[in-house]
C-alpha cells in the first residue's frame, strides 16, 4: 500500500474540494442558465415575459375583431342584458340573416370581387413591365421618371380625382368599371407606384447572366422578359396580385366617387346600410327586437371582412413573407 | 471566336437600343401619368381658381382668382380647423406607430415557438382595413383602449386639460387600437431590416462588454435609419390617403354642395397637398437631424 504523505493528502483534499465546487458551480449555472438564459438560450423568466408580452398586445391587437365577432352573436335579449358581457346566452344567428339580407350579399360580393381582381391583375403586369424597364435599362430621365413615381405616391387622390371624373362623365364611363380599369392598365392604379418599386427591387436582385445567355441566343427583348425575367419573379407576382386586391377591396374613396350608383361593392354597401336597413325593414312597421341594433351592424361589418379573412388565412405565407419574398424593404 | 459574329449584328449603338427599349417598357406608364396624372392635376389646379359650374355638355368654369382659397383659409371655420387637427393627430401617430411596430418587430425577431402565429395576428389589420369597416368599429367603440378611455378618472383628467392638449389625447385614447392598426406593413418592413444586420456585430458588441441595451441604442437603431424613414413616409401617406380622413371626408361632402363645389374642394384638395407636404418635411427633417447626430 502506498503511504501517502500528509502535505500530499492536503493537497489532495484541496483538489476534491476545488472540483466539488466547481461542480456546483456548474450546476448553479445550468439552474440560471434555465431561469435566465445564457449566451445562446433566453432562459424560462424571459421566455415567459415574452410570451406574456406578445399575448396582452396580441389581445389589445384583436379586441376590436373579438368584439365584433361576439356581439354579432348576441340575441335582442342579450344586447340588453347588461350581465351578457363576453358570452352570449346562446349563438343567434338572425343578426347574419338581415346583414345578409341588408347587404344584398351575392351581388355586392360579386361586383367586389369584379372590382378589385380585374384592375389588380392588370396593374400587376403593367407595374412589372414599368419595374423590368427600370431595373434593366439606362436611359436618359430614369431618375425624373422615379421622383414622378414617388409623387404619383405622395399625391392625394382628390387632387386628381374630380377632372377624371368628368372626363368620364363625358365618355358614359361612369358608374362603369372600366374607369377603374383605365388608370389601373396605365399603371395610375390605387397605389401603383408601390407595386413598380417591388417590381424594381425584384428585378435588380435577379441575376443579369441568364438573360444576357438567352440574349445571345438571339431572344428579343420582350422574349427575355416574358421567358425568363418574369419566371423567376413569380413570388413577386404573387404578392403583387394579392396585396392590390386587398387594397382595391378596401378602398372606397374611388369607387365611391366613380361608381356609386351603378355597381355597389360590399364596402359602399356597408357605409350605407343604416339607409338599407331601413328600405328592407320600415321603422314602425316592425316589433321593437327587429329594430336595428349593432349586432346587426356589426354581423354586417364581419359579413364585410369574411372573404378577405379567408383569403388571408389561405393565403397568410405570402402576406407575411411578402416583404422577404420580394426583397423590398427601402433602401 | 465568335466574338466577330457576336458583335456584328448591331447596327444601331448599344446605348441607344437600351434607351429605346428602356422607353418602350416603361411607356405605358408615361402615358398613364400624363392623362391620368398630370393633367387632371393641373386640370384642378385651374379649378381652383375659379368657379365651376356642371352643365349638361361639360363644366363651366370661371375665373375667380384667390376667392375659392380666402374662402378655405379665412372664411370656413371648419375646414382650418379639419386641416389642423388632421396635422396633429397625424404627428401624434406616426411616432407612436414607428415605436410599436419597431418593438413587435424586435420581439418577433427573437426566436420562439409560434412566431408564425404572432406575425399573422400582427399583419391582420391590414387586410381587413377599410373605411366602412373601421367607422363601423369606432362607432360601436370597439377600438378604444379597452376600459381606459372610459374610466372617470381619465375624463376628469382630460377635461382639466387646454384644448390643444386635450383633444390630441383624447384621439390617442379613443382610437388607440385603431392606430396600432396601421402598424402591419410596418412591422414587417422593420422585421426584415433587423434579419439583415449581421449578428456577428452584436456577437462582437457583446465580447466587447456591451448590454443588449447598450447594443440597441448604438447598433440596431443607427442601422434602422433608412428604415425610420421610409416607414415614416409610408405611415404618414397611409393616414393621408385613408377615406376616414376627416379633411378627405370633408373635401369630398364639399365636392358635391351646391355653393362653391368643384372650384372650392380642388382649392382645399391642394391646400390639404401643402399640408401633407409640410408634414413630410417634417418628419424627413426631423429624423435626418437624428441620423446625422448619431
Amino acid at each position: 500500500m502506498k503511504r501517502i504523505e500528509p502535505m500530499n493528502r492536503i493537497a489532495l483534499l484541496g483538489g476534491h474540494l476545488a472540483l466539488a465546487a466547481q461542480k456546483l458551480a456548474q450546476q448553479k449555472d445550468a439552474i440560471r442558465g434555465f431561469f435566465l438564459g445564457t449566451r445562446t438560450t433566453y432562459g424560462l423568466v424571459f421566455t415567459i415575459i415574452l410570451y406574456l408580452l406578445l399575448l396582452a398586445i396580441g389581445f389589445v391587437y384583436l379586441y376590436p375583431l373579438l368584439f365584433m365577432l361576439i356581439t354579432s352573436f348576441k340575441s335582442p335579449a342579450d344586447l340588453l342584458n347588461p350581465m351578457v358581457q363576453w358570452v352570449p346566452s346562446e349563438i343567434y344567428w338572425g343578426n347574419y340573416v338581415k346583414a345578409f339580407r341588408v347587404l344584398d350579399y351575392p351581388s355586392t360580393l360579386m361586383s367586389s370581387i369584379l372590382v378589385s381582381v380585374v384592375p389588380s391583375l392588370l396593374q400587376t403586369i403593367v407595374c412589372s413591365l414599368v419595374g423590368y424597364g427600370l431595373a434593366r435599362y439606362e436611359f436618359r430621365g430614369k431618375r425624373l421618371l422615379f421622383v414622378l413615381l414617388l409623387a404619383t405616391f405622395v399625391i392625394p387622390p382628390q387632387t386628381t380625382v374630380i377632372p377624371q371624373m368628368l372626363a368620364y362623365r363625358d365618355l358614359g364611363l361612369l358608374g362603369n368599371v372600366l374607369s377603374l380599369i383605365l388608370p389601373a392598365l396605365f399603371g395610375q392604379g390605387f397605389r401603383s407606384a408601390i407595386f413598380v418599386l417591388i417590381f424594381y427591387q425584384t428585378f435588380l436582385s435577379l441575376p443579369k447572366a441568364l438573360e444576357e445567355a438567352a440574349r445571345l441566343d438571339g431572344a428579343s427583348d420582350l422574349m427575355v422578359f416574358l421567358r425568363i425575367a418574369v419566371p423567376t419573379a413569380i413570388p413577386s407576382y404573387i404578392v403583387s396580385v394579392i396585396f392590390s386586391v386587398v387594397w382595391y377591396w378596401n378602398e372606397t374613396y374611388l369607387t365611391v366617387v366613380f361608381l356609386e350608383g351603378s355597381v355597389q361593392t360590399l364596402p359602399m354597401q356597408l357605409s350605407k346600410f343604416v339607409q338599407a336597413y331601413q328600405n328592407l325593414y320600415p321603422p314602425g312597421t316592425i316589433n321593437i327586437f327587429d329594430r336595428l341594433n349593432e349586432a346587426v351592424k356589426l354581423s354586417g361589418t364581419f359579413l364585410n371582412i369574411l372573404p378577405l379573412l379567408i383569403m388571408y388565412f389561405i393565403l397568410q405565407k405570402w402576406f407575411v413573407e411578402s416583404v422577404e419574398k420580394t426583397g423590398i424593404t427601402g433602401e | 471566336m465568335n466574338l466577330p459574329t457576336i458583335l456584328r449584328p448591331r447596327p444601331m449603338k448599344y446605348r441607344s437600343r437600351q434607351a429605346l427599349y428602356g422607353y418602350l417598357f416603361v411607356l405605358l406608364w408615361i402615358i398613364g401619368f400624363i392623362v391620368f396624372t398630370l393633367v387632371p392635376l393641373a386640370e384642378t389646379f385651374r379649378y381652383s381658381f375659379s368657379d365651376v359650374t356642371v352643365v349638361a355638355t361639360g363644366v363651366d368654369v370661371q375665373f375667380a382668382q384667390w376667392k375659392n382659397y380666402t374662402r378655405a383659409l379665412l372664411t370656413d371655420p371648419t375646414f382650418v380647423e379639419l386641416i389642423l387637427e388632421y396635422v396633429i393627430e397625424t404627428l401624434v401617430s406616426v411616432p407612436i406607430i414607428l415605436i410599436f411596430s419597431m418593438i413587435i418587430a424586435m420581439l418577433l425577431n427573437l426566436r420562439f415557438r409560434f412566431r408564425g402565429l404572432f406575425r399573422t395576428i400582427f399583419f391582420l389589420p391590414v387586410v381587413i382595413t377599410s373605411g366602412p369597416v373601421i367607422r363601423e368599429l369606432v362607432a360601436q367603440g370597439a377600438t378604444s383602449a379597452p376600459q381606459v378611455a372610459r374610466s372617470e378618472v381619465v375624463m376628469e383628467f382630460l377635461t382639466r386639460l387646454p384644448p390643444y392638449l386635450r383633444n390630441p389625447s383624447e384621439y390617442l385614447l379613443t382610437s388607440f387600437i385603431l392606430i396600432l392598426w396601421f402598424s402591419g406593413v410596418q412591422i414587417l418592413i422593420y422585421l426584415s431590416s433587423l434579419q439583415k444586420i449581421d449578428p456577428s456585430v452584436y456577437e462582437a458588441a457583446a465580447i466587447d462588454g456591451a448590454s443588449a441595451w447598450e447594443a440597441f441604442w448604438k447598433l440596431t437603431l443607427p442601422s434602422l435609419s433608412t428604415t425610420n424613414m421610409v416607414v415614416a413616409i409610408y405611415t404618414i401617406i397611409t393616414l393621408s390617403h385613408f377615406s376616414e380622413n376627416k379633411v378627405v371626408k370633408y373635401i369630398y361632402s364639399q365636392t358635391y354642395a351646391v355653393q362653391g363645389g368643384i372650384g372650392y374642394a380642388s382649392a382645399m384638395s391642394f391646400l390639404f397637398f401643402v399640408a401633407l407636404l409640410l408634414l413630410l418635411a417634417i418628419v424627413y427633417l426631423f429624423l435626418k437631424s437624428r441620423t446625422d447626430k448619431a
